[in-house]
């Protein structure tokens, strides 16, 4: 398992006007191994940029991101070997729709780690089974559910035996009765010690499995600790009225 | 009698649908409830490509083709002096369309796709490059591009006058194809390049397991209706000295004076060829929904 060290990151969009948007300013967040870190906080207020800082799909301007100890803002670190280790799974599922779901698992595996075709499958199916879809093997993504395709992508992050898993608003994009399914797995994950960083607006999940709940707005950690202490006393108004508004 | 009237409320509609009924009546113009479909005009320079789901045009091709044949059978049989001699003399051009056309349409999906991958690539001297060959070859008129590429190569190089239109066919297309294939590519969401960089896939290994595919089956209907375009337009070739159905047309008057009943032939030829070819590239896109 890995630690995700971000050290103060800060990141800036121009926008077409010309203006500066601080997305993320001066953010610096410790994940240990195994585990799990909630950030919540208002849309617009940089969660899922900084999220996306951690595997370099969002490249900061300044700060140090250190994942067991190799730094991906390092010009010498080849982020590709970064990404085969953390896995991401998105509020949009993005899996392949021209892939089969056995396919779409099987895909980074093979292409990257350079595993065999009965390998990667005898794997994927394993997993698949662990999330209750091993019958869905051999469909396209676009026959499933919402809540079975983000299983699948779930799934297909880690079939690269991530050390580290990034949740980007995972259950946002589902309905409601099956966003149950999804955390299910995610609570899963957790249990077994996976070192894991969301950003979700569940709160029921955070309560059951984060050791940490960070809560951010305009693009700055306001406030963290233990779900108890945030959900029971947050410390700042701003975290007071947020939690208010959601709980 | 009047004061009953004058006494009793008057019932008001209470569903939407009497509500309509009473508009109806008032209004001449009917109001119509359901939705208009947003219109899409799409301009294509081959024929249109009947579906099955399109009766209209599936009937407006029938009554075309069917017409097309018996018009040329009836005309072959009924003066056959005339017409069955230009029949056979023109259509020993078939394989010479045939051949600048399906070579042309590869050569010109070859070039698309680079240009297409260039002009969606980041880089900007590579999207420059494709961007100004795009703009140069749309503003010129394909048969002077064809004569200016036929000179040309021929200066530089000496290769088959076929060859050279092939390869004339396919630059001038390329750029058409170039479009199509951008297009395609940009239509792919950004979500999907995403999950597979966020897999530790490369940039290749993203482009051909993940975009290309995906692209390829956005852009076969626009190919396809490219590849009858490309027919027609292999026409022009017929300047360049190469026996097509055209130039074979343009032989046959220049030795009989039959000018009007010739270039009959010659169309109707090319008219049946591009509505069998508008069928098949039909029949293709619906085999291509049925797998999903």
């Amino acid at each position: 398992m890995a630690k995700i060290e971000i050290r103060n990151v800060s990141k800036d969009f121009e926008n077409n006007n010309g203006t500066i948007l601080h997305a993320v300013k001066n953010v610096s967040l410790t994940v240990n191994d195994g585990e799990v870190v909630v950030i919540i906080g208002p849309s617009g207020s940089g969660k899922s940029t900084l999220l996306r800082t951690v595997n370099g799909l969002e490249t900061a301007q300044s700060g140090s991101i250190l994942i067991d100890g190799i730094d991906i803002m390092d010009k010498d670190t080849d982020i590709r070997q970064v990404r085969e280790e953390v896995g991401m799974v998105f509020q949009s599922f993005n899996l392949f729709p021209h892939l089969s779901v056995l396919d779409n698992i099987t895909l980074a595996p093979m292409k990257v780690r350079k595993m065999s075709r009965n390998e990667a499958e005898d794997k994927a199916m394993d997993l698949l089974a662990m999330v209750g879809l091993a019958d869905k093997a051999h469909q396209k993504p676009t026959q499933l559910s919402g809540g079975q395709q983000q299983r699948v992508a779930i799934v297909r992050a880690l079939a690269m035996e991530p050390k580290a898993m990034l949740f980007d608003e995972p259950t946002s994009a589902l309905d409601p009765e099956m966003i149950k399914e999804v955390l299910d797995v995610m609570l899963k994950l957790a249990k077994s010690g996976m070192t894991m960083l969301l950003v979700t607006h569940e709160m029921g999940f955070a309560r059951a499995a984060a050791d940490k709940v960070v809560f951010m707005a305009d693009g700055e950690v306001v406030e963290s600790g233990t779900p108890e202490e945030m959900f029971a006393n947050p410390k700042t108004q701003r975290a007071k009225d947020f939690l208010n508004h959601i709980l | 009698m009047v004061k009953d009237t004058i006494k009793q409320p008057p019932t008001l509609p209470k569903t939407e649908g009497e509500l309509m009924e009473i508009r109806n009546k008032v209004v001449s113009n009917p109001f119509h409830t359901t939705k208009k479909e947003p219109t899409v005009i799409s301009m294509t320079d081959g024929v249109l490509i009947p579906k099955k789901g399109n009766k209209h045009l599936v009937t407006s091709w029938r009554l075309t083709f069917f017409g097309a044949v018996v018009v040329l059978v009836c005309l072959c049989v009924f003066d056959p002096d005339t017409y069955w001699k230009i029949f056979k003399y023109t259509i020993t051009g078939i394989p010479t369309t045939f051949e600048c056309t399906i070579f042309a349409i590869l050569g010109a999906v070859l070039i698309g796709t680079i240009t297409g991958v260039g002009s969606s690539s980041k880089n900007r001297v590579v999207n420059q490059i494709c961007g100004i060959y795009v703009e140069l070859i749309r503003g010129i008129p394909l048969l002077v591009q064809l004569m200016f590429l036929y000179y040309a190569l021929g200066s530089l190089i000496h290769i088959e006058g076929i060859v050279a239109a092939i390869i004339a066919l396919s630059i001038c297309f390329g750029a058409y194809m170039g479009e199509i294939i951008r297009a395609g590519i940009q239509s792919i969401p950004k979500g999907q390049v995403e999950a597979a960089t966020a897999l530790g896939l490369s940039k290749s290994q993203t482009f051909f397991s993940v975009i290309l595919p995906q692209t390829i089956k956005v852009v076969l209907p626009a190919i396809g209706n490219e590849f009858i375009s490309m027919l027609k337009d292999s026409s022009l070739v017929s300047i360049l000295a190469l026996s097509d159905i055209l130039k074979r047309g343009r032989e046959y008057i220049s030795r009989t004076f039959l000018s009007l009943q010739t270039m009959l032939v010659v169309a109707l030829i090319y008219l049946i060829l591009t509505l069998i070819l508008s069928r098949l590239v039909g029949f293709m896109e619906e085999r291509l929904h049925k797998n999903g």
